[in-house]
């Protein structure tokens, strides 16, 4: 492998990518909203969880699954609505970061830089397929991860000073987080690219390998609807088994859409 | 006669029913510009891939500067420059960005990257706009730029798509200059795929014309001339006070011809090389004496068109319109 050319490619793509605001928007946005806004929203309207209503929230809690309501014993509803809230239900929303920045920055560097007719002349660079594939593999990752690194500092912030003012103690970082943000996140971020592989073999443009390659955040619905409606709840155990399954999952993906980068493929399909 | 750099042998490529090259026989040899001719869709472009490793043939072989594309293309590709059809850049980057990125990728060294990026983009003439996004510059701007990468790493051979499509005037000729720099100077070779004629003509040692995948003719545009144009212009220069004569033992003898504009001169048209002594013959047995024969040099657009079987727009035509 020939490092400075995999380094070249990265620099290419990622000066690129920045320039693409369908890219760069929802990659601030959803950051943004989800470890900055919601935290300030259960700070500082704590009558927002609370006006969901005691009753209603009693209800809710009785639905979560029962390992997860031991987790929550001795405390007031309040406090254990914000507990299940920032810790449990903003779990499998926080793998939807790692997994739509890679997804997002895929679409344009494998289908954009067809569609900007950039790509004929890198494959006549004296680099391997393998090369091109790991700077277009290298420059959606990198991004994906160290994103939900700096969304978890931050959210371990935002967080816990609203953990402070209800609870009176701060909730993160825990060991179920570390484990979710080090060990599922970047397979999330896996999943996000190698999806977006497989759709760029069909997908014309960007925006349709957008939307098409959105679709792989659904997995994460279902997770979300699981834990609200008692099925399971994210505890370290699941949070290990659900990485696994989907490093996995990324693997098996990667083998297909490897089968396909080869040069001349690439350009008989341009 | 040196080592060829460029040999295909039986080479093609076909695309589910598309026939876009076939049994390409092809020796090009080092520091020769070679040109490649062909109406659109011929298989120029997918010939270039070919020979660069980066499309595989589906019958055939070729070897190029010694190695087969498709075992050592990264190696052969480091020594390859390629001109797109499409500059292909990166539009959202700035020119110099164009630059560096790709000489890393072609492994300039890394202590000369930044002299060779600034002599380029002095050289073509694009220091100023360096550091503006190359999605604004011109379309000459833009070419200029996609030549300035293809040459980042001194390639060995130059496979130029098309260069001057485009282009005004005075940006085509920079590039024919650049064109025969990099061979007279460097002595790299030049494969250069173009449906201008006389910038083939101008520029190459030697062209194939390419039909529908097929090579139909190969050789040097003089060489091609002769063998393949059959209806060429003859000057002979008579007399002013034989032109009637000699117009018509000429006719006599089944020849068309008409008098120049010129006094004491005949045009004899439609005439192939072989036929020129014995319409010399006609003149000398009428008695008519001859000062001079001077068959016009067919261009390599009158080639082009007795290989599609077409009439060249006559050159003498023009003459008589200015
Ligand atoms: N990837 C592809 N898939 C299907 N057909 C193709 C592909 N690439 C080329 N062809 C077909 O092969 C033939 C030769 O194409 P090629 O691009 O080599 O021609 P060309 O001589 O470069 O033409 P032009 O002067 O228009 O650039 C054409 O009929 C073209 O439609
Ligand atoms: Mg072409």
């Amino acid at each position: 492998m020939n490092w400075r050319a995999i380094q070249a490619l990265m620099r290419k793509d990622l000066k690129v990518v920045v320039q693409n605001k369908g890219v760069i928007v929802p990659i601030i946005l959803l950051p943004l909203i989800l470890f900055i806004v919601i935290p300030a929203l259960v700070l500082f309207i704590p009558s927002a969880t609370a006006s969901a209503n005691s009753t209603d929230l009693a209800q809710l809690l009785a639905m979560v699954a029962p390992g997860l309501r031991d987790q929550l014993v001795g405390l007031t509803p309040d406090q254990a609505g914000v507990v299940f809230f920032l810790v449990y239900m903003m779990a499998p929303l926080f793998l939807i970061v790692p997994l739509m920045v890679s997804n997002v920055i895929a679409a344009d560097s494998f289908v954009g830089e067809r569609e900007r007719k950039t790509l004929e002349a890198l494959l006549y660079t004296p680099t391997t397929d393998g090369e091109l594939l790991a700077g277009k593999i290298l420059s959606a990752l990198v991004p994906a991860v160290v994103v939900s690194l700096v969304g978890y500092l931050i959210y371990t912030v935002t967080a816990d000073l609203a953990a402070a003012q209800i609870i009176g103690r701060a909730l993160f970082p825990n060991p179920l987080w570390n484990v979710l943000v080090l060990w599922v996140a970047p397979a999330a971020a896996g999943l996000g690219l190698t999806s977006m592989m497989l759709v760029s073999v069909r997908a014309k443009t960007f925006q349709d390998a957008y939307q098409t390659g959105s679709l792989v955040v659904l997995p994460i619905v279902l997770l979300l609807i699981g834990q609200i409606t008692g099925v399971l709840y994210f505890n370290i155990w699941l949070t290990l088994a659900l990485g696994l399954v989907l490093w996995i999952i990324d693997a098996v993906l990667l083998f297909y859409g490897r089968r396909t980068f080869h040069r001349s493929e690439l350009i008989a399909r341009l | 006669m040196t080592d060829p750099v460029i040999v295909a042998s039986d080479l093609g490529r076909r695309f589910g029913e598309t026939v876009a090259v076939s049994q390409l026989e092809l020796t090009v040899q080092a520091g020769e510009v070679f040109g490649f001719l062909g109406h659109n869709g011929a298989g120029k472009t997918t010939t270039i891939r070919m020979l660069n490793g980066i499309l595989t043939p589906t019958t055939g072989s070729a070897r190029v500067l010694g190695l087969d594309p498709m075992v050592d293309g990264t190696q052969l590709r480091s020594r390859t420059g390629v001109l797109t059809e499409t500059p292909s850049l990166d539009e959202r980057l700035t020119g110099r960005d164009n630059l560096t990125i790709y000489a890393d990728l072609y492994r300039v060294p890394k202590d000369e990257v930044q002299a060779r990026v600034d002599e380029l983009l002095t050289g073509f003439d694009l220091i100023d706009r360096a550091d503006d996004k190359a999605g604004g510059y011109s379309k000459g701007m833009k070419q200029r730029l996609a030549l300035a990468r293809t040459l980042l790493h001194k390639p060995e051979i130059l496979f130029l798509d098309e260069p001057t499509s485009g282009l005004d005037p005075v940006a085509a000729r920079q590039v024919h200059e650049m064109i025969l720099q990099t061979t007279r100077q460097q002595g790299h070779t030049v494969f250069l795929c173009t449906h201008n004629l006389v910038e083939a003509q101008r520029l190459c040692d030697r062209v194939g014309v390419m039909e529908h995948g097929k090579l139909v003719a190969l050789g040097s545009p003089r060489d091609l001339a002769r063998q393949l144009v059959t209806n060429l212009t003859v000057d002979f220069e008579v007399d002013a006070s034989s032109v009637p004569g000699a117009l018509q033992a000429l006719t006599a003898g089944g020849v068309t011809a008409s008098a120049g504009q010129q006094a004491g001169t005949i045009l004899v048209s439609g005439a192939a090389r072989e036929q020129i002594p014995d319409q010399v013959s006609l003149l000398v047995n009428a008695g008519i004496r001859i000062y001079g024969v001077t068959p016009q040099e067919p261009t390599l657009e009158d080639v082009y068109f007795a290989l599609h079987g077409e009439e060249p727009v006559q050159h003498n035509q023009a003459e008589v319109i200015q």
